[in-house]
């Protein structure tokens, strides 16, 4: 059997690559107009979109809704805490890459035995896997911490080109920030590809109709798995990536409503479309940081921003900007 | 039902924090005779919740992929688990009255709280009543056809929206009877909806969804595993019991009473 060749620039129109590059520059020029703390507020966002966008892959291509992703946010932070900790890295390349090889173990490990299952069976037993983690990550304080967690010091990044500095402050916000931007673009390219590769095809394939995939002869198992593991290690990217920035690492991050927390990233942005888990990430972002400062309830407030997204916008921030843009410009031709 | 409510815990909570603002609070000093009889009240007041839940929240989404039900009910978590808060603030609640009135025997040199008695003889009667209800009753027979086909309950005249209201409603009584009937020997803490959430979750999947004689034994399961590994291993306690549960979910996905989808 022949594997028909799908061109990779299918869909890929020259007015979206200028979208694209027009917004890779605003990015890349943010942390000249606004200040250093909202460039560091970004570059959160940024992390947080790469592990939504690792989850939507499962979520909105694949269809299998994880409810314990955590576990994979968490490998890459405790895998970069750990490996101060014991072996006094410092380079942030060794961390990434260190993270590579942990969330593949895990998501190999988890995605073995997860991928046989869809629905809610799906989602609950990577709850409870990811609920070992945590009881892991929790118990063994002499390893981790405990609930104290591990703390993370600022890395040297390019091999030790650019080292550690006394403003924290200021590396964060600029070094670091250009050092996320540029991991953030790779990923979406790279997820951008895998998506509307064949493979990504057959993820929707299976997706919409799992006995129809199967009768063309793609074998949904492994395809499941290997959608898995890259989901896995996007987040666990993430992770990594998240550590110094944050400074500190908690068994938090590998709790189950951590997870949720990803969950809701891309159902605020809309997890039906490409861009629907970043938009979602980056605002879902600014949203707890302004809720947390304006009330004690934040978490009431968030619970019924959700409800009210699944029940009236099930598909988010982004399908429901398409559906007002279609909308005016269908009046504007009629 | 086939609901999966990730808030079920908070239901537990708000029913361990009625009983326990109840019988510890506002009643203190009454004859404790009388507070044994109230102890129930946080069962009541979640059931309520539940009945307006289940048509508002949870109906409009029978229809819908089952994954929303889960993305519903984590912002339904997140909501009570505030509602909570701003009820009854940050500080444990305890109604150890009913704790410590009752005392506690000696087996050989194990010292036992006699409350503890009372805990397990609520657990078994609410057991056999539940399983009565289901297995017994007209109502459960007409619970158990929708649960089935629902569609095919409805062609048949079967009021499938009050099964469901009603369903529900029982399962919030049960979640805030546990509440209620754990708070005097604990106290009610912000979280513990979770933990129990968690834990009820660990419990159904070994026991297997949809099959109550499957949750007793799952139940049981895991608490006389959690105790082994308490005294024995407490690092990994919480971590085989997940194991557990992934393991029984590998072997048996559909759980060790369940009936295969």
């Amino acid at each position: 059997m022949s594997t028909v060749a799908i061109p990779l620039t299918q869909g890929l129109s020259i007015k979206t690559v200028a979208w694209a590059v027009l917004i890779a520059a605003a990015l890349a020029l943010l942390p000249f107009a606004v200040g250093e703390y909202q460039t560091i507020l970004l570059a959160y966002g940024l992390i947080f979109a790469i592990a939504a966008l690792g989850l939507n892959l499962l979520l909105g291509y694949t269809g299998l809704l994880s409810f314990g992703h955590a576990a994979f946010f968490g490998t890459g932070a405790y895998v970069v805490a750990l490996m101060v900790k014991y072996f006094h890295v410092q380079s942030m390349e060794l961390f990434l890459l260190g993270t590579v090889g942990a969330s593949l173990v895990v998501a190999f490990l988890f995605g073995f035995v997860s991928v046989r299952y869809t629905k809610i069976f799906f989602s609950i037993l990577n709850l409870a896997l990811s609920q070992v983690l945590w009881s892991l990550a929790y118990k063994f304080y002499w390893v981790t911490g405990g609930s104290d967690g591990l703390r993370v010091p600022t890395p040297t990044l390019l091999g030790g080109a650019i080292g550690v500095t006394d403003d924290k402050i200021h590396f964060l916000s600029h070094a670091y920030y250009y050092y996320v931007l540029v991991l953030f673009l790779a990923c979406v390219l790279v997820m951008w590809v895998i998506v509307h590769s064949p493979f990504g095809k057959a993820l929707q394939a299976i997706r919409d109709n799992e006995t129809r995939a199967r009768f063309v002869g793609i074998r949904i198992r492994q395809y499941r798995l290997v959608a898995y593991l890259v989901s896995g290690v996007f987040t666990g990217i993430a992770g990594a990536l998240w550590v110094p920035l944050n400074g500190l690492t908690t068994p938090d991050i590998l709790y189950w409503p951590f997870s949720g927390e990803i969950v809701f990233m891309c159902v605020l942005g809309g997890f039906q479309y490409f861009t629907g888990p970043i938009v979602g990430a980056v605002v879902f972002n600014y949203l707890k940081s302004w809720v947390v400062g304006a009330t004690t309830y934040w978490q009431a407030l968030l619970g019924i921003i959700l409800v009210v997204l699944v029940l009236a916008l099930p598909t988010g921030i982004v399908g429901t900007a398409k559906r007002i843009i279609d909308k005016a410009r269908r009046a504007a031709s009629a | 039902m086939r609901i999966v409510n990730l808030a079920h815990g908070n239901l537990y909570a708000i029913g361990a924090f009625v009983t326990a603002s109840l019988v510890g609070n506002w009643l203190a000093g009454t004859r404790t005779l009388i507070l044994y009889f109230l102890l129930p009240a946080g069962a009541f007041v979640a059931a309520a919740i539940g009945a307006v839940l289940e048509p508002t929240l949870l109906r409009p989404f029978y229809r819908r992929a089952e994954e929303y039900q889960l993305l519903v009910t984590f912002g339904l978590l997140m909501i009570l688990e505030d509602a909570v808060r701003f009820i009854w603030g940050p500080y444990p609640l305890s109604a150890s009255t009913l704790f410590s009135e009752l005392g506690s025997f000696s087996i050989g040199d194990a010292i036992y709280p006699t409350y503890n008695l009372l805990v397990i003889a609520t657990g078994g009667l609410a057991a056999v009543f539940l399983w009565a209800f289901v297995y017994r009753t007209r109502f459960g027979l007409l619970l158990r056809a929708t649960a089935q086909d629902m569609r095919r309950a409805s062609a048949l005249g079967v009021n499938v929206n009050r099964v469901y209201v009603q369903a529900f409603t029982i399962g919030c009584f049960m979640a805030g009877l546990g509440g209620a009937i754990v708070v005097p020997g604990q106290s009610a803490v912000l979280g513990m909806g979770v933990e129990a959430l968690v834990l009820a979750f660990i419990v159904v999947v070994i026991g297997g969804l949809g099959s109550l004689e499957g949750a007793l034994v799952g139940a049981l399961i895991v608490g006389i595993f959690r105790e082994i590994g308490i005294t024995v291993f407490p690092e990994i306690e919480l971590a085989m019991l997940y194991l557990i549960a992934a393991f029984v979910l590998l072997v048996r996905p559909a759980g060790l009473f369940g009936r295969p989808a």
